[in-house]
């Protein structure tokens, strides 16, 4: 049992388990999604004094904050007690990709060094990177309405025409940086 | 999320290179059986633990809302290799970095907020 909850999950285990959250949640009269946490944050750091938008009761929210406490908290065990090896095991040809654009070591850690280690947190470029990568996310999922869960996962099995569009639109953003900008910053 | 290493960097990266099944198959396989949750739903064959109906509010339609915020939030995801629900299991990791991520993230959220009226949507 150990062994198996050790190794790192194919991919029909990981979907099935997040389709089983989602379920729960909205058994439980609650909602699947997380952007609107973001939210959430602007309105308990007092931001509804500058911007109503933002002067709302977020305590009918707090349980969606609870998810996102777990989520830390999940994050905290799966590394400490269940993750023996912290490879990600990669297609040899996006190893070689990464490292055509500057990412050295693919696949070493699951996150590359170039963007997240604290050497590169440190330096004004890094930061800058790292910042931009945000706003980009909280703002894109609020305007869209919503991020992979809200509109990926729920809105694709509600079946919805924002949703869809939305996705499109993440696949776009997502192919342009991948494609055309990432290559151009390392 | 961290067993199925869909918080990697890399794995959002590969995805948007066509060179990986794994995240279209978590995505994908999360969609399915989502499908089957909401039938479940709508025919109100499932119902809150409390007994009440379950009514997933529509999302908002706008062509620009959808589609501008949707390619940003895309740069974004595919810059920092991760969305929202990721962020936070990335703390839990004891990735500092994230921090300046989920930061910028809330400034977004309220730049979003700040600049709402003014938007296409």
């Amino acid at each position: 049992m150990m062994e198996f909850i050790s190794q790192p999950w194919a991919w029909y285990v990981a979907g099935p388990i997040i389709a089983l959250i989602m379920f729960l949640l909205y058994y439980f009269g609650e909602r699947f999604g997380v952007s609107s946490n973001l939210e959430t944050f602007c309105s308990i750091g007092g931001a509804g004094k500058f911007v109503d938008y933002f002067k709302v009761d977020w305590k009918k929210n707090s349980w969606n904050l609870v998810f996102v406490a777990g989520g830390i908290t999940g994050g905290f065990i799966a590394t400490h007690w269940l993750t023996p090896s912290n490879t990600i095991n990669l297609n040899p040809q996006t190893i070689q990709d990464l490292a055509a654009i500057g990412i050295k070591n693919a696949g070493a850690s699951y996150l590359p060094d170039e963007i997240f280690s604290l050497d590169t947190l440190l330096t004004f470029k890094g930061f800058i990177i790292l910042l931009i990568a945000g706003v980009l996310v909280g703002f894109g999922a609020r305007w869209a309405g919503g991020c992979t869960s809200g509109h990926a996962i729920v809105g694709l099995s509600n079946l919805e025409l924002p949703s869809l569009i939305s996705v499109i639109g993440f696949f776009v953003g997502g192919l342009i940086m991948t494609w055309l900008i990432l290559p151009l910053i390392f | 999320m961290s067993k199925a290493e869909i918080i990697s960097w890399y794995r959002i990266y590969e995805m948007f290179k066509f060179q990986s099944f794994h995240m279209y198959g978590v995505i994908g396989s999360a969609i399915v059986l989502g499908m089957l949750c909401m039938f479940l739903f709508r025919k109100k064959i499932v119902k809150t633990f409390e007994g009440n109906e379950i009514y997933i509010a529509p999302k908002k339609l706008g062509i620009y809302r959808n589609l501008f915020g949707g390619i940003l939030f895309g740069l974004g995801w595919a810059l920092a290799g991760a969305c929202p629900g990721p962020m936070f299991v990335l703390i839990g990791k004891g990735v500092v970095s994230i921090l300046v991520v989920i930061f910028g993230a809330t400034l977004g959220a309220f730049l979003y907020g700040y600049f709402k009226d003014r938007l296409p949507h």
